[in-house]
């Protein structure tokens, strides 16, 4: 693809909340925040990409996982793995020392390259989801014990990591990088590149999110959702699409963690577990869950309360929060995106019904009438 | 005689001790239109849901065509031909009815093709004309949660007849319909019959006399009658069981 036709493809896959928030996000923050706050925006961003990630599969496909951290921490530690062993060189990391674990153990090896870590992140958390879902649907197990079967890994996975310090770093996690394949990630200027790296990655995840949705496969995943049995005897196995969706989401959470990991400098089992699984759901149910765009104001509006209430109210700020989650879902069910989505449908109601005789169909191509 | 279709043989089912269908013989032919019928827990929806591959049976056989249909999975049973309408309308909701129907071709049913999807003139002429059947033809851009009861019932007949099955199930098409409406769909079934056969369950006995060339009396899972309507209902054993005489 020649980057007009990438220009192009993301032009027609905006909505009127795209735009909005890509204004603010290339235009307003950068302007008006300084590089800490930059950088804490970044960190929720990349939050956002694993937000981005539940709408497709919870609200376009009805799986709703609890153990997105799993593969969010995948991503995220195979990028921590890395910049550890670049941080140490010629050394072993200094937790293994502390373990007295002495040589660097062989599954670490292979995370001296970049490119073996990039590779990482982008095949083993998808293709994990995608066999584990595809074992689960295969086998019905859908719904709500689907979400208590993911949110167990998460569970599992994040205590098998702090068990295993000599090799993971244990509670702590992976942390004390600088470097990122030689070039300083703790500097102003490489705080800013890597912000508009991270909402330039947000904005492809949308993107193709988008685009999955329009295609056949999107409207059979919708369809799945509403009447599975049906979907099954029109001749579909579901299973293979939603272990497909699945494998989907779990790549952006994990391209989500592997940026967090490169952001904040630190990624531990804190992030694996189920309190902070739970939290990207929450930030998708925010945003409104049938969103890809409302995935990220989501992500951005809890989080940031939770900086400012945190800041403003030490004592109080999660109660805070939780009164501001419960109002939402309460008062918008269909989230931020919905209340956006209202006020954008009336400003260009007149527009719509001058197109409607010509566009038919949602994908604006139309349909053939026959006379 | 035309050519047996689908052949049920000694067909059983128990849950946990209780025999739905017990040593159940039918057949049916190509082109025939048959109505099964029969009271409240007669077995006649288990019948379906063993043909389409919704519950295995405990014994016996169900061929189609050349097909054992006990030792396919749901979708494949669908692939081979057999298409199959749920008792309460199985529409989805959230998409119109246009694209209701599309998801319903037979086509690009793989998670790959269904992904590098585009549609051709050829469906969409189908998807036309499958309305206009179907007496939906304005509603192609309607949600399928905002029609009438009785809409939703012809669309999932529709999404069947995208399909093109040669045999197709249909549990109680007729019902929540006002007499209008049954009217319409008694002419819908009589003109999608030509050329494939068709197994109807139904209560309504008006409807079933307007449809039915043969029909099959099920009572507490075995076969009770069977033959044309008038002989079926003047049938001692059949009136017994109705009339409880």
């Amino acid at each position: 693809m020649t980057p007009v036709a990438v220009a192009r493809l993301v032009v027609r896959r905006l909505d009127v909340a795209g735009w909005i928030l890509l204004a603010v996000l290339l235009l307003v923050f950068p302007l008006v925040l300084d590089e800490f706050r930059l950088s804490i925006v970044a960190k929720y961003l990349s939050l956002a990409i694993a937000a981005v990630g539940i709408v497709l599969i919870w609200g376009y496909s009805g799986i709703l996982s609890l153990g997105q951290g799993v593969f969010f921490g995948m991503g995220g530690y195979f990028m921590a793995m890395c910049l550890k062993l670049e941080a140490s060189a010629p050394n072993i990391p200094d937790f293994m020392d502390w373990s007295s674990v002495e040589t660097l153990p062989w599954f670490w090896e292979p995370f001296h390259s970049l490119w073996f870590a990039i590779a990482c992140i982008l095949v083993i958390p998808a293709a994990t989801a995608f066999v584990f879902s595809l074992l689960m649907f295969q086998k019905r197990v859908g719904d709500v014990y689907f979400s208590i079967v993911t949110l167990a890994l998460s569970l599992t996975l994040s205590v098998f990591i702090v068990g295993q310090q000599g090799y993971t770093g244990g509670i702590n996690g992976i942390t004390d990088f600088r470097t990122f394949s030689g070039w300083d990630i703790s500097s102003d200027t490489s705080k800013r590149t890597l912000y508009f790296i991270t909402v330039a990655i947000l904005l492809a995840v949308i993107v193709i999110g988008r685009t999955i949705i329009r295609t056949r496969l999107g409207k059979v995943l919708v369809a799945i959702r509403d009447r599975e049995d049906r979907v099954r005897f029109s001749g579909y196995n579901p299973a293979t699409f939603k272990a497909f969706v699945f494998a989907v989401a779990a790549l952006y959470a994990a391209i989500g963690g592997a940026l967090y990991t490169i952001q904040v400098g630190l990624m531990s089992p804190t992030l694996v577990a189920p309190p902070s699984s739970v939290e990207m759901v929450i930030f998708a149910a925010v945003g409104g869950r049938t969103s890809l765009v409302g995935a990220a104001f989501g992500t951005l509006l809890v989080g940031m309360s939770k900086s400012f209430l945190s800041e403003t109210f030490p004592a109080l700020w999660l109660f805070l929060l939780g009164a501001l989650f419960i109002g939402i879902v309460l008062i918008l069910p269909s989230g931020l995106a919905g209340v956006l989505n209202r006020l954008a449908g009336k400003l260009t109601a007149k527009r719509v019904v001058h197109e409607a005789p010509e566009s038919v169909i949602e994908d604006g191509r139309g349909v053939r009438q026959i006379p | 005689m035309s050519a047996v279709i689908l052949s049920v043989k000694d067909l059983t089912v128990s849950f946990d001790g209780f025999k739905a269908v017990s040593n159940l013989d039918l057949d049916v032919e190509e082109d025939e239109l048959r109505v099964v019928i029969g009271p409240n827990g007669a077995g006649k929806t288990t019948l379906l849901d063993m043909i389409c591959g919704k519950t295995k049976p405990t014994s016996g056989s169900i061929r189609f065509k050349d097909l054992e249909l006990t030792k396919l999975n749901e979708y494949n049973i669908v692939r081979a031909g057999v298409g199959r309408k749920f008792q309460t309308p199985s529409t989805y909701e959230d998409l119109v009815v246009f694209e209701n129907l599309q998801i319903s071709y037979p086509d690009a049913r793989g998670v790959v093709g269904s992904l590098f999807y585009r549609r051709d003139a050829k469906v969409v002429e189908k998807i036309n004309e499958v309305a206009q059947r179907i007496y939906l033809r304005d509603h192609l851009h309607t949600k399928a949660g905002r029609l009438s009861h009785g809409q939703k019932q012809w669309l999932e007949i529709g999404m069947l007849l995208m399909q093109d099955p040669e045999l197709m199930l249909l549990d109680e098409p007729v019902a929540g319909m006002s007499p209008r409406e049954r009217d319409q769909t008694a002419a819908l079934l009589k003109n999608i019959s030509k050329g494939r056969s068709i197994v109807v369950i139904e209560h309504d006995m008006e409807f079933v006399r307007k449809i039915a060339h043969t029909v099959t009396v099920l009572h507490q899972g075995k076969l009770l009658s069977h033959g044309s309507m008038d002989a079926v209902q003047n049938d001692p054993k059949v009136i017994e069981v109705y009339l409880g005489v």
